[in-house]
Formats: C-alpha cells, structure tokens, sequence
C-alpha cells in the first residue's frame, strides 16, 4: 500500500505534419509508455496531433523570471536584424 | 459557479500594498499574465489553489451524475455521446489539476481534500439525475451555465488557468449542444416525452440558477478575486446573462421555465426572475443535498479501489527502469557484444 505519486510529465504534441511539437500541457503518469498512452486520451482525443513527445517535467530547466531583462532586453536595440530596417528604393524592385 | 464560494481576503487598499504587490497589481492591471514562476502574494496563490481545485472537483464530481446513465442511453449513438462528454469532463479536471499543481499543490493533495470533505465542488453535482431527460437538461442548462463563467475565465490573469479554460471551452460547447439535442428530441417527441423534458427541467432550473453562486449582496468574497482577475463578472451578471439566453431556447422547445414572475423587463433589456432558494443552496454546500453522501462515497471507492491498480503501475515502472539499468550495465562491460 504505498502512498507514492506518480511523476509528472511536460507534454508536446505535434499538430499537423511539419510542425513543430508544441507544449500543451502536463500530466501524472508511472512511466513514460504510459504518459504516452495518458496524453493521447487526455490532449488528442479530437484529432489535434499526429505524434506526441512526453518529458519528465522535473528535467525541463526554465530561465527564471528575473534573468528576463538580461536575457531578452539586448534584442530591443538591434532592429537592424529585421529586414524593414533597410530603406530600398522602390526603382530597385522587389527584395 | 462551478467554484461558488471561494474563501479569500477582503481588497486590499493600494496604499496598504508593499512594492513588490503594488508591481504585481499594475501586471495585473495591464492585462499581462502572472506565470507559476512570477512572484505573486500568497493570498492569490491560495485562493487561486482554492478556485481551481474546485472547479477540478466539480469537474470530476461532474461525471458521476452522467457516468450514471451511460449504460442506460437509450440507442448506440447516444450511449457513445454521453461516453465521450464524461470522459472529456475527466480531462477537463485533469488540466485544471495540473493548472493548481504549478502553485505548488499536488494532485493527490487535492484529491484527499476533495475525499475528507476540506474541499467544495460546485453544489449542482449533488442533484440526482434521475431518468433520460435529466441527461439533456444537464447538458442544456449545467453545460451551459458553466460556458457563462468559463468563457470569460478565458482571460484569466493566471497563465496556467488561462490556457486551461481556453482548452475546456473548445470543447464544453460540444456539451450544452448535446444536451439541447435530447432535449429537442424529448421535447418534440411524444406526450410523455415531453412530460419528461419539462419535469426535468422543472427540477434544474433552480439548482443551475445557483450554480452562479450567492447574491452579489452576499457575495463577500468578489472584490479582492475581481481586482486579480481571476473573477471576471459578479455573479448576478452571470446570471442575469444566463436567463437572457435560455429563455428563448426554452420557448422554442415549447417548454415552460418553472417559474412565475419570469417576464421581459424592455429597461434593463433583460428578464426579471425568481431567486433560487438560498436556504436550500447553503444546505447542499454544507453536505446536506439529496446526493452529497452518495456522490462523495463513489468518490472515495474509486479511489481506494484504484490503488492496487496505481501500484501495480508504479511497480512495473520501477522494475522496468530497474531492467534497462541492468541491461546498459551490461553493455558496457568490456568483451561485450
């Protein structure tokens, strides 16, 4: 009689051939076969994938919220990294 | 509604904040979402534990007056319908679980407060469904009254509920169509079919009302949940909506909603109506509802019936993990091929 708890697990699931896996959730399962078989009946049962990857959540690492400014606020000031920085004439034609 | 009288603390004054509330309050405001990682002040994360932990139970609790007449249903189709919205009820309380378990509370947690009574599920559950009728009348009237509160939830400040509620009212709306077709069928069937759908709806009527829970008046928990978001109308808003919307679908079945002083009022463009019987609401949420003990006992059998199975599984797990430890052990020994 053991009180033991199921690991959780991260759940991504592709959507359509030649997209990326996407998260969409998480779930309780013993094993990963049988997160496998839980994320079907819980994430697919309307046809919304055609294959799932499951990941023990404890192993996802995430960037924490502080580290947010140093992580993604240098990206701010180089929008030369987008095309529509670059003035072309319209003469040159399509680019 | 399907969380009818969550606990929290009154609405704390801005000027009474600390910096780091004050910062989370103007996130709130601007409409970000607060993400399980974020910091928050403890009050919401216990009454969002609370809020979606009931909402879960009531989503579980949910299937026991449907699983009910699964086996009953009267033609195939019908039997594989009612068996495909009981089971996406399961999932529905599965993603709102995993929602609280990013707070910092476990399933299983939840699970034994649902089991020794601690935790509430919405009070609608605790009526009994007692023939065919009642199974569109739930679908129509429960269904829908649960699509009032949860479409909104949508926009949630908390992430985690928000994207769950996205989730669930893909595919509630499935649920109050399911439910309007029995009842279409029975409303539009013979005599006595028809009978069946207007004591049915006799019944739920004011058990759905309720669902809504308290008058705003006596609603004393609303402020505070409002300015976090993570209540979106009053309850008397959601209600009052709810009536607009089924009278009409009442009138074309043809059936009468039971009660007298409904009428159209042109001012407010909305019908007046009788309020449910508190009296009778607070009994139920105590425990004293025509099925509380039956539903809680079916709860707790499934549970503990369960746990040879949730054993055998974590077993097997552990002995095959324990096999593959074994087998690379193996594979890297040198001479090995």
């Amino acid at each position: 009689m053991s009180k033991k708890e199921w690991p959780l697990w991260e759940v991504f699931i592709r959507g359509q051939h030649g997209l990326n896996h996407r998260h969409v959730g998480s779930l309780h399962a013993p094993d990963a076969e049988m997160a496998i078989n839980h994320a079907r009946d819980v994430y697919t049962r309307r046809r919304e994938g055609v294959s799932i990857w499951v990941v023990p959540s404890k192993d996802i690492t995430a960037s924490s919220p502080s580290e947010k400014g140093p992580l993604f606020d240098p990206a701010e000031s180089k929008t030369y990294r987008h095309p529509t920085f670059f003035d072309i004439p319209d003469e040159v034609g399509k680019m | 509604m399907y969380a009818q009288l969550v606990k929290s603390d009154g609405l704390k004054a801005r000027e009474d904040m600390s910096a780091e509330e004050r910062a989370f309050q103007d996130r709130v405001d601007n409409g970000e979402k607060i993400e399980p990682k974020d910091w928050m002040p403890e009050g919401y994360r216990k009454t969002l534990i609370r809020q979606i932990g009931q909402h879960a139970h009531s989503e579980i609790v949910g299937q026991l007056p449907e699983g009910n007449w699964i086996t009953r249903a009267p033609s195939l189709e019908r039997k594989a319908i009612l068996l495909a919205k009981v089971q996406d009820e399961a999932g529905h309380g599965l993603y709102l679980y995993s929602a609280a378990e990013t707070l910092g509370v476990s399933r299983d947690e939840l699970l034994e407060k649902l089991h020794s009574g601690k935790m509430k599920y919405s009070s609608i559950f605790n009526y009994p469904t007692l023939n065919w009728a009642d199974i569109g009348a739930v679908g129509w009237l429960v269904d829908g009254a649960a699509i009032m509160n949860q479409v909104p939830l949508q926009r949630t400040s908390y992430g985690p509920y928000s994207r769950a509620m996205i989730r669930i009212c893909k595919e509630e709306s499935f649920h109050q169509r399911q439910g309007y077709s029995i009842m279409m069928k029975m409303a539009f069937g013979t005599l006595e079919q028809k009978e069946m759908a207007q004591d049915a709806l006799n019944r739920f009527w004011f058990p759905s009302l309720m669902m809504f829970g308290p008058s705003d008046k006596d609603s004393v928990h609303s402020a505070q949940s409002m300015a976090w978001k993570i209540k979106i109308n009053t309850n008397d808003e959601l209600r009052q909506k709810f009536v607009n919307e089924t009278v009409p679908q009442a009138e074309y079945l043809g059936l009468t909603i039971p009660d007298e002083k409904l009428a159209w009022n042109e001012d407010k463009q909305g019908y007046d109506f009788s309020e449910p019987d508190w009296a009778e609401f607070f009994e139920v949420i105590k425990g004293n509802g025509p099925c509380n003990r039956e539903r809680m006992e079916a709860r707790v059998k499934a549970w503990d019936e369960g746990e040879w199975f949730r054993d055998g599984l974590n077993a097997y797990a552990e002995k095959a993990a324990d096999r593959r430890k074994a087998a690379a052990t193996a594979a890297e020994k040198p001479g090995y091929r």
